[in-house]
C-alpha cells in the first residue's frame, strides 16, 4: 500500500519570466508502472520532474500527493539528476550522506543500507573510492545506489542515460529494472525512442510545456504525435 | 650586498644556536598569528557561508563592507582597538592593552573579512553545484553549511593561509596595541622594525629570513594536513 502516491497535478503551470515553461498540465501518476516522460529538448521534461520533486513551485495550479503533505511526502521520493551530482567523498560516504542527515536511522542501519546498496549496484569493490574519480557509468549507478539506499517510494529519474556509452546504458537501466522490481515507482525523463519502447509501463508525451497525450506505452506510441 | 650576506650569516646563527629571545619572539609571534587565525576562522567561515547561502536584507552591503574590509589600513584598527583598550576607553577596565590578548584582537579584526570573504566566494561556487541535490535531501540549512563548508575544506583552508600571511606579516596594528615591549608583546614584524630603526641591519634582516621561513612552513604544514584530511578528490568514509 503506498504511502504518498497517487500523484496528482491540477492544472499547473510554471513560468521564468515572460517564457511559460509549463502549461496548464494536469496529471496522475499512480503506483506501479515505470512512467516515462518524453518530448524534445527544451520541452519542459526535466522541469516537470523538478515541479514534483518539490524543487521548484508551480506559478499556479497543485501538486498534491495522495493521503500526504508535501513535507512527509519529501521523506519518500528521490531524484536522480541527469548529470550526476556527487559529493567530493568517497563512493560509501556518498551513499551514507542523506541517510545520516535524515536523522532517523541508527548507525548499523545505516551501514545495513549502503551495503545493499552498493551491492544492488555492483559497487562494492570500489566503495572507499572518491566518487569524482569514477566513470561517467560508475557515476551514474552511485546516484541511483544513494537514492535506492533512501529507499524512495517514488523515484525520478532525470535522463539517467544520457551521454553514456552503451555498455552503462544497460547495466544503468538494468538497475532502473531492479529498482522498480523491488517495488519503487519510476518516474523518468528521456528522448531515446528505443529506451522508451524497453523501460516503458506508461508514458507522458510533454511538448512546448504541454502534455499532448499520455496513457499505456502502447497506445501513446501509435500516436501521431510523437513522431518528433 | 654586504647586509645581505650579513643577515644570512646572522639567521643562519640565530637559528643554529637556538636564540633564547629568538625563540621567545618567534614562540609569540606564532601564538598571537595561530590565534588570530583560529578566531577569524571561527567567525569567518560560518559568516561567508551565511552570507553565500542565506537570503536576508542587508545581505549585499555586508557582503560590499566585507570585501572593503579586506584592505583594512593595519594602522587604523590598531589605533581603534587602542583607543578602545585604552584606560579611557570602554574596554579599559580589562586591562588589556600593551598584551599579547590585544595584538590577537587586532589580528582579528584584520583577517576575519579576508577568511569571510574568501569564504563566501568559495561556498557560493559550491551552493551553485550543490543546491539541488541538498535540497532534494531536505537538508536542513545547518545540514546546508556544514556540507557545503567540509566540501570546499580545501580552498576554504587557501583561505585561512591567506589570514595567517596578513597576521604574521602585520606590523602597524600590533606595534600600537602591543607596544613591542621586550618579553612581553614583542614579535618578530616588530623586533624587524626596531632592529632596523637602530640601524642593526644585519639582525633585523636574519629576523626577516626567519619570518618568511615561518610563513613557509607553516604553509608546507597546512597543505600537507589539507592533504591528508581530504583533498578535493580524496576522501574517506566519513563525516
Amino acid at each position: 500500500m503506498s504511502k504518498i502516491l497517487p500523484l496528482t497535478l491540477n492544472n499547473v503551470f510554471y513560468r521564468v519570466g515572460e517564457d511559460r515553461l509549463i502549461q496548464d498540465v494536469s496529471l496522475r501518476f499512480e503506483a506501479g508502472p515505470i512512467t516515462l516522460v518524453i518530448g524534445p529538448n527544451g520541452a519542459g521534461k526535466s522541469l516537470l520532474l523538478r515541479l514534483c520533486h518539490g524543487l521548484i513551485a508551480p506559478e499556479s495550479g497543485s501538486i498534491a500527493w495522495g493521503g500526504s503533505d508535501a513535507v512527509q511526502a519529501a521523506k519518500h521520493q528521490a531524484l536522480v539528476f541527469q548529470k550526476p551530482i556527487l559529493l567530493r567523498r568517497s563512493v560509501y560516504a556518498n551513499i551514507a550522506y542523506p541517510l545520516q542527515i535524515g536523522g532517523v536511522l541508527r548507525d548499523t542501519e545505516i551501514v545495513d543500507r549502503v551495503q545493499e546498496a552498493l551491492k544492488l549496484a555492483g559497487l562494492e569493490h570500489i566503495a572507499d573510492r572518491p566518487a569524482k574519480v569514477l566513470s561517467g557509468g560508475e557515476q551514474q549507478k552511485l546516484a541511483l545506489a544513494r537514492a535506492r539506499a533512501q529507499r524512495p517510494e517514488v523515484l525520478f529519474l532525470d535522463e539517467p542515460t544520457a551521454n553514456l556509452d552503451p555498455r552503462s546504458l544497460k547495466d544503468v537501466e538494468a538497475l532502473i529494472r531492479a529498482l522498480h522490481k523491488a517495488g519503487t515507482k519510476i518516474i523518468m525523463t528521456s528522448h531515446d525512442m528505443a529506451q522508451v519502447k524497453r523501460l516503458a509501463d506508461e508514458i507522458v508525451f510533454i511538448y512546448d510545456g504541454r502534455i499532448v497525450e499520455a496513457g499505456p506505452a502502447e497506445k501513446v506510441l501509435r500516436s501521431r504525435h510523437i513522431k518528433y | 650586498m654586504n647586509s645581505i650576506l650579513e643577515g644570512f650569516s646572522e639567521a643562519f646563527g640565530l637559528l643554529i644556536s637556538l636564540d633564547p629571545d629568538l625563540i621567545e619572539i618567534v614562540l609569540l609571534s606564532l601564538r598571537v598569528s595561530l590565534t588570530a587565525v583560529f578566531f577569524s576562522a571561527l567567525i569567518g567561515l560560518p559568516l561567508g557561508a551565511v552570507l553565500a547561502v542565506a537570503k536576508f536584507p542587508g545581505r549585499r552591503l555586508m557582503i560590499v563592507l566585507i570585501n572593503a574590509f579586506m584592505g583594512l589600513p593595519p594602522v587604523v584598527v590598531g589605533l581603534v582597538v587602542y583607543l578602545l583598550l585604552s584606560r579611557s576607553g570602554p574596554f579599559g577596565v580589562l586591562g588589556l592593552l600593551f598584551t599579547p590578548t590585544a595584538m590577537i584582537i587586532a589580528q582579528t579584526i584584520l583577517i576575519t573579512p579576508i577568511v569571510a570573504s574568501l569564504t563566501r566566494q568559495s561556498i557560493s561556487d559550491l551552493w551553485l553545484a550543490y543546491r539541488d541535490l541538498l535540497h532534494s535531501f531536505d537538508a536542513s540549512p545547518m545540514q546546508i553549511m556544514r556540507t557545503l563548508l567540509w566540501e570546499g575544506r580545501v580552498s576554504l583552508m587557501t583561505g585561512i593561509l591567506a589570514g595567517f600571511g596578513r597576521a604574521i606579516a602585520e606590523v602597524g596594528a600590533v606595534m600600537i596595541v602591543g607596544g613591542n615591549i621586550d618579553r612581553a608583546t614583542r614579535v618578530l614584524t616588530t623586533a624587524i622594525a626596531l632592529e632596523t630603526s637602530k640601524g642593526d641591519l644585519g639582525l633585523a634582516l636574519g629576523l626577516g629570513i626567519v619570518l618568511v621561513t615561518i610563513a613557509i612552513v607553516v604553509n608546507i604544514l597546512t597543505l600537507s594536513v589539507g592533504q591528508v584530511v581530504g583533498g578535493q578528490s580524496l576522501e574517506g568514509r566519513a563525516p
